[in-house]
């Protein structure tokens, strides 16, 4: 059943024909990452559906629509298909698309496993998401599942197993990026020549690897708690809930990394581009993500400042926090200096890049904010820190992966999308977003609990605005999917092989489309075609 | 390592192992789900579903490490996958360090902090003034007045017993299996599969001692995964360690076999260094068990 890939070979076929037997049996990084992103964008809107419903209810004070918990599913599961579902499968995706095509290798190292990795994320959502039919009803302890509450209900286990189910799929896709980055780059592609969005996922995917199993093992903790007697959590039998928080949050303060990084690599791709000049300090930029990732491990308790943690444990990891300003604060002036004096123009995939300059900024100094230990018992559980990690999510993270569709999308379908539409969709998101999310700070400062159904009704205005530019911002999102189906399908402007005029890096060296199998010999590189071709000169 | 390159590189043809992975780790789960949740008494679906996973899966690795292996035979795989198969399998033994990390932090927590709090120890804590007045925190044993389910009465397995015998055993193993990988190297196949057999044998060995402690901690010692967050220590780190020699003597059987039948050569024997590095990751865990779980 198997073939050597010579080059001979490959020359005279292209994709499977059967649909089984390409999209489900499939060896090919760019076909993966399509399911990949195709599962994403699906789990972006149901996420957003859960979204609306949670914005429905707190549109006026007072129980409106829902029960309280249903709410409480809602939110739980909005954050758990937002996270596991849509952000990180569609970086996954991204990676599976460019790694290859930016460091000259003709696939992923482990093709296979690429596969499974990706098959296993849509039955984990399944298994999560069957939870919701269930009677009884899907978890609804917040998606950190903290114990004794996660611990009610039948779900939990469903909710453990989909979780290890994910983490399997993340760690085989971390082991494939890792060894595909430093195996499979052509001859020349040195480590410091490689795209800053390749080290991003480097980096990140050392950080998956290192992290998901952690919190495996706090989940089938959780398991052995409810199901087996045991007592880990359990202060009656010598245990500690705040075992699990410490457990949970050494994964998830890495966690809110993995979810970041590859974006950063992700921006520091286009603002060059339409900046038309190189990224500046590039190796400050590689050095600044590989700081930020080393400090996410020993920052987890910022998390927990009000659990009651001895005073010295609060004073260190609130210094410790403070101290990623400064790699997070080189990369936003790099961004910024990068575009200083060039000759700039303005398609959406550098809209997007801007926004998430300014907008990540702004969620990054609200977490200053949150950082400081005596500030925090004040803003912690409030809806400031609901407004934080939206700033960051999703003017960020999710930002940069709609910047990243915009400017690979030519590459993939061979298309140039609408530029208008696309301007629309641009405008039409930051502006409902920061309606969405900026009054949430306001609400959190005057002390509104985040996961409640019903609020003071001195809160009603703030939550009405957010509401509106919720349900406007969802509907914006709609747009999307109407350029990305019309871009792939039904335009007519075919899309050069350097799609943008300041485009720089093997990937544009290709045709668009990429063609089904590239570089099955390694690619000879010329430092003048990469963007970073000559940092050791 | 990006220089040593290849005139042609190797991408794998399309397999259905993939997906049959996927199904029947959903079926597995979701039958373990169903199963947990089932009342006492009551039949379900759960059980047999989980049954019927766990042989999909099995049936799942047969089959694709037999097409793995025919590819190999045939000669398919050059130096650079073989260098990304190394490097899977390194990070792969990276991520079970931090799987066990888990676990040795609970217990780390437990026993610095958390168990101690509940004695009075450090400022402000409450419970041992107006819940469990006057419990006095002991590891391992059951100190009076304290907290209904931190054990009752138990005893600890002392450490120089079993425990001992089965560290001397696993550390034989790590050094037959690499008398075996120096005759493998060297071609000397009889020594080969003799010291590769004999790891099979400790490693066997270790699993029925291993199961002999734990009938002796229920029966005779009343140490159960209910006795308080020293059994569950105990028992995850023990018992996911068990599991993890199970599954390495299972495959030191496999590539076992697979000596016998002539595979592997002096240069190329991946899938032998493979088993061999988790046997090692798994002999290390152990030591690190002996002395935190066992002898302090």
């Amino acid at each position: 059943m198997a073939h050597a890939a010579t080059h001979d070979h490959h020359d005279h076929h292209g994709a499977p024909k059967g649909f089984f037997q390409r999209w489900v049996m499939s060896t090919n990084h760019k076909d993966i990452g399509t399911l990949y992103l195709i599962f994403s964008l699906t789990m972006f809107f149901i996420g957003g559906a859960f979204a609306m419903v949670i914005r429905a209810e707190l549109f006026k004070p007072g129980m409106q629509l829902v029960q309280p918990y249903f709410f409480n599913e809602m939110t739980t599961m909005h954050a758990l298909v937002m996270i596991f579902g849509a952000i990180m499968p569609s970086f996954v995706g991204l990676a599976n698309w460019m790694i290859p095509l930016m460091v000259g290798a003709p696939d992923m190292a482990l093709p296979r496993m690429n596969n499974l990795s990706f098959w296993i994320m849509p039955f984990a959502f399944i298994l999560l998401l069957s939870t919701l039919f269930m009677p009884g009803g899907g978890p609804a302890g917040g998606w950190t599942m903290y114990p004794p509450l996660s611990l009610q209900g039948e779900s939990i286990a469903y909710t453990i197993f989909a979780v290890h189910l994910m983490g399997i799929s993340s760690i085989m896709g971390a082991i494939n990026i890792i060894a595909t980055i430093l195996n499979m780059r052509a001859p020349g592609m040195d480590l410091l020549k490689m795209p800053v969005f390749v080290w991003s996922w480097l980096i990140t995917a050392f950080l998956l690897i290192a992290v998901m199993p952690v919190l495996a093992g706090a989940v089938t903790m959780l398991l052995t708690d409810k199901y087996f007697h045991t007592n880990f959590f359990n202060a009656a039998g010598g245990g500690d809930p705040v075992l699990f928080q410490h457990i949970f949050w050494f994964f998830g303060h890495p966690e809110v990394y993995i979810m970041i990084l590859p974006a950063f690599g992700i921006i520091s791709e286009i603002i060059p581009t339409f900046a038309r000049k190189p990224i500046f300090g590039y190796r400050a930029m590689v050095f600044a993500i590989a700081s930020i990732a080393f400090l996410s491990f020993i920052v987890w308790a910022h998390h927990m400042f009000a659990v009651g943690l001895p005073m010295g444990a609060e004073i260190f990891f609130m210094y410790a926090t403070m101290l990623i300003a400064v790699p997070t604060g080189v990369k936003v002036f790099n961004w910024v200096s990068t575009m200083w004096g060039g000759s700039m123009t303005f398609e959406t995939p550098m809209l997007f890049s801007i926004a998430f300059v300014i907008l990540f900024t702004i969620g990054g100094f609200s977490g200053l904010m949150l950082a400081l230990a005596p500030a925090d018992f004040q803003y912690h559980d409030t809806y400031f820190v609901v407004a934080h990690f939206h700033y960051v999510l999703v003017t960020g993270a999710a930002f940069s992966i709609m910047a990243a569709a915009y400017y690979w999308i030519p590459k993939w379908s061979g298309n140039m999308y609408s530029e208008t539409w696309g301007k629309i969709h641009f405008w039409s998101s930051v502006i409902s977003v920061n309606v969405l999310f900026f009054p949430q700070h306001f609400l959190g400062l005057a002390g509104m609990p985040r996961r409640i159904p019903d609020y003071n009704v001195a809160f009603a205005n703030f939550n009405m605005i957010s509401s509106i530019g919720g349900f406007w911002f969802g509907a914006s999102q709609l747009i999307f999917l109407g350029v990305v189906i019309h871009c792939v399908f039904f335009s007519k402007k075919k899309a050069a092989d350097r799609s943008w005029e300041g485009a720089k890096g093997l990937e544009w060296t290709v045709p668009s489309p990429a063609p089904f199998h590239t570089f099955d010999v390694p690619p000879v590189i010329h430092d003048d075609e990469l963007a970073h071709g000559n940092t050791e000169h | 390592m990006g220089h040593q390159q290849q005139d042609v590189y190797f991408v794998p043809s399309k397999s259905y192992w993939p997906i049959v992975a996927a199904v029947s780790m959903f079926v597995t789960v979701f039958g373990a789900a169903h199963w947990l949740n089932a009342q006492p008494g009551e039949g379900g679906f759960g059980k047999p579903l989980f049954w019927v996973g766990i042989a999909m899966i099995l049936g799942m690795f047969f089959g694709w490490f037999r097409s793995v292996i025919n590819e190999s035979l045939a000669g398919n795989y050059n130096g650079q996958v073989d260098r990304s198969f190394r490097m899977g399998m390194m990070w792969f033994i990276f991520s079970e360090v931090m799987f066990f990390g888990a676990f040795f932090g609970a217990l780390f927590y437990a026993r610095l902090f958390a168990v101690p709090w509940l004695g009075g120890e450090g400022h402000g804590v409450l419970t041992h003034q107006f819940v469990w007045q006057g419990y006095e925190a002991a590891w391992g044993a059951s100190g009076g007045g304290g907290p209904e389910k931190i054990g009752g009465s138990f005893q600890t397995i002392p450490a120089w017993g079993l425990p001992l015998l089965n560290t001397l055993i696993l550390l034989s193993s790590g050094v037959t299996i690499t008398i075996a990988h120096h005759a493998l190297k060297a071609g000397h196949r009889k020594t080969l599969l003799i010291g590769l057999g004999a790891t099979v044998l400790l490693g066997c060995l270790f699993l029925w001692f291993q199961a002999h402690e734990y009938a002796e901690a229920y029966e005779h010692f009343n140490l159960t995964l209910g006795s308080g967050v020293y059994g569950a220590t105990f028992f995850m780190l023990t018992g996911f360690h068990g599991m993890h020699v199970t599954l390495g003597t299972i495959m030191l059987a496999i590539i076992w076999v697979r000596c016998a039948k002539g595979h592997f050569s002096k240069d190329d024997h991946f899938g032998f260094e493979a088993v061999a590095w988790y046997w090692h990751f798994v002999d290390v865990v152990w030591l690190a068990l002996f002395l935190f779980v066992y002898v302090l």
